[in-house]
């Protein structure tokens, strides 16, 4: 499917807003993932606001699951929930607060919108798993996106789950790798490298395609290549900036999880708003 | 007595869920054939899922499974059901409370071949220590039968543990399994037994023993570790003299310390001396028969009466 420009267009200012919300969670000197929740933020805007079966009711069972397998990077859904009516932008204000409904990882018992309780690394993409046994078994049309980091390749549990979901020929299931770069104290180079990403994953039986993650025309023939595959699950290497859209934290382990000065907010707020006018 | 297998007991058992209610599936890690769960896996074929041998990804996938709505039955060792995969019990499971329900095979000292990797001392203490947990040690067949029944009905994550082993048959068929109670096996004037899994069956000897000595010992099963039956515990222990406890895992966290803590918080006329029987802090080891086990870790029931006479000295 192609899309007109219009339609990108629109997608593209939707992001711009969900990184509005995203920096309104995290004012100066509060700690938030910054990061990880930027870097991803187009695929969730392509996601929620496009490609997935969305509804009013957050548990209507016809939807599409997205699981934020980086679980730290909830900030993200957080900024689309907001836009879809699960939460409020006073719950915004509350992220991570003892009154708040916004836990600092997806918790499923707090957030209307959140499917599963992530966090420990290694485990969203077994959780997306098992959903996807059950809604073939249950013969729904519905189907799950997995978030995944870079950095939380290095967890075997990851690649126990990559070779299952290939065994078992699941392709209602979508893995899409956030590779930013950067995971928490420096560069994944530097941590552990994630080598042939490409290679590994079809090695292990996916179908994989490669796209820049912040160019919404590719992100979206990505999600509909995944759609049309049959017999395998896809995984899209999602090739982003950590912290894009904020020149001051780009491609930094420092804003990981880190609090923005009042200079940093300042610029942070000026650039959402040229994003939505360049949108 | 007749002996019957608990792992039989929970393949049957699945089975008939697995007939009765098309929301329940299964999830296995190379180990079916053993822990019989390939019985469901032959009817089921569609709703049994072969994950290979990787406990943390079975568990989390139960997790999903559980996430559309059901009930999701994960078995293997009962190392590598509880140990192994323990932060994705902790964090897929317990946190969001899921019907995930894990059956812990091949429990205590029971896969006496195999030595201390296989052989679970710890699995009670680990999975009672989680919050929304519920853990169940049945004593024989016919009660495994009926705990794994229960657990598709409770709600939310259980644990069982069952012996490998042919283990003597001690609960009637027709008994009525009572989730969260413990039970008496048997009247006693002096002494308490509180027992779990196959020991309650060594108690029972323990207990024939005691009376040729004029040693009236009562004899109470616990099949239900958690929810713990605190004051069931407490009503058992009132009016004795001593009371014991003995299981097959390790005497930290276990049985026989929620034991301890019930008659440590009850009221005066419960608390008896009482003296714990287990594994004793270590792990096991490996042996041409399981009879040779319980001698080496002093499970037997000449032990359980010598343990007694000391309590009562």
């Amino acid at each position: 499917m192609s899309y007109s420009e219009k339609e990108l267009h629109d997608l593209r200012k939707i992001a711009a807003t969900l990184r509005g919300n995203l920096i309104e969670m995290i004012p100066p000197g509060k700690v938030g993932h910054l990061g990880g929740s930027s870097s991803i933020m187009d695929v969730v805007a392509a996601l929620y606001f496009k490609h997935m079966k969305v509804f009013d009711d957050p548990k209507n069972p016809l939807r599409d699951r997205c699981v934020f397998s980086k679980g730290h990077a909830v900030l993200a859904q957080y900024a689309a929930f907001v836009e879809l009516g699960y939460v409020s932008h006073e719950d915004l204000h509350k992220v991570k607060t003892l009154d708040g409904t916004l836990q600092g990882h997806p918790d499923m018992d707090h957030t209307p919108g959140i499917e599963a309780v992530t966090g420990s690394l290694g485990q969203g993409l077994s959780v997306s798993l098992g959903m996807a046994f059950g809604l073939r078994v249950d013969k729904s049309e519905s189907r799950v996106f997995c978030i995944v980091g870079d950095g939380e390749l290095d967890e075997g549990q990851i690649w126990e789950a990559a070779m299952a979901a290939a065994a078992h020929k699941v392709d209602n299931l979508v893995a899409i790798i956030d590779r930013n770069g950067v995971q928490a104290t420096d560069t994944v180079d530097n941590v552990l490298p994630n080598g042939m990403l490409k290679e590994k994953w079809e090695a292990f039986g996916w179908n994989t395609i490669e796209i820049d993650g912040h160019d919404m025309a590719q992100i979206l023939e990505a999600l509909d290549a995944a759609k049309a595959c049959k017999g395998k699950p896809t995984a899209i290497i999602a090739n982003t900036v950590k912290g894009k859209g904020f020149p001051f934290a780009e491609g930094k382990a420092a804003y990981h999880n880190a609090a923005m000065n009042e200079e940093e907010y300042k610029i942070a707020q000026a650039m959402v708003e040229k994003m939505k006018e360049e949108a | 007595m007749s002996k019957m297998n608990m792992r039989k007991a929970y393949g049957e058992a699945l089975l008939e869920l697995g007939r009765a209610n098309e929301k329940v599936v299964a999830l296995e890690a190379d180990l079916g054939k053993s822990t019989m769960s390939n019985m469901f896996g032959g009817e089921f074929p569609e709703r049994y899922f072969q994950m290979g041998i990787a406990e943390a990804n079975m568990i989390s996938a139960a997790a999903g499974l559980a996430l559309t709505g059901h009930t999701a039955f994960a078995s293997t060792f009962a190392v590598f059901a509880s140990g192994r995969p323990y932060d994705q019990i902790r964090s897929s499971v317990a946190i969001p409370r899921l019907n995930v329900k894990i059956c812990g095979s091949s429990a205590g000292l029971s896969d006496f071949g195999d030595g201390k990797t296989h052989q679970s001392v710890d699995d009670i203490a680990i999975m009672r220590v989680l919050p929304n947990m519920k853990v169940f040690s049945p004593a024989d067949y016919y009660e495994t039968k009926k705990i794994v029944k229960a657990m598709a009905e409770i709600d939310g994550p259980c644990y069982i543990r069952v012996n490998r082993n042919d283990v003597p048959v001690v609960t009637g068929e027709d008994d009525v399994f009572e989730f969260g109670k413990v039970r008496e096996m048997k009247d006693g004037k002096d002494v308490v037994i509180f027992a779990t899994g196959f020991m309650v069956y060594q108690a029972l000897e323990a207990a024939k023993l005691l009376e040729a000595e004029g040693i009236s010992a009562k004899v109470v099963n616990i099949a239900t570790i958690k929810p713990f039956d605190a004051e069931g515990v407490r009503a058992a222990a009132k009016g004795m003299k001593a009371a014991v406890t003995v299981e097959e895992a390790s005497i930290i966290g276990g049985m026989g310390d929620a034991v301890l803590e019930a008659l440590a918080e009850g009221d005066a006329d419960s608390r008896v001396r009482t003296l714990r029987m287990g594994i004793m802090d270590c792990f096991g080891t490996s042996a041409q028969k399981y009879d040779e086990l319980l001698v080496e870790y002093h499970l037997t029931p000449a032990d359980i009466v010598a343990t007694v006479k000391k309590a009562l000295a």
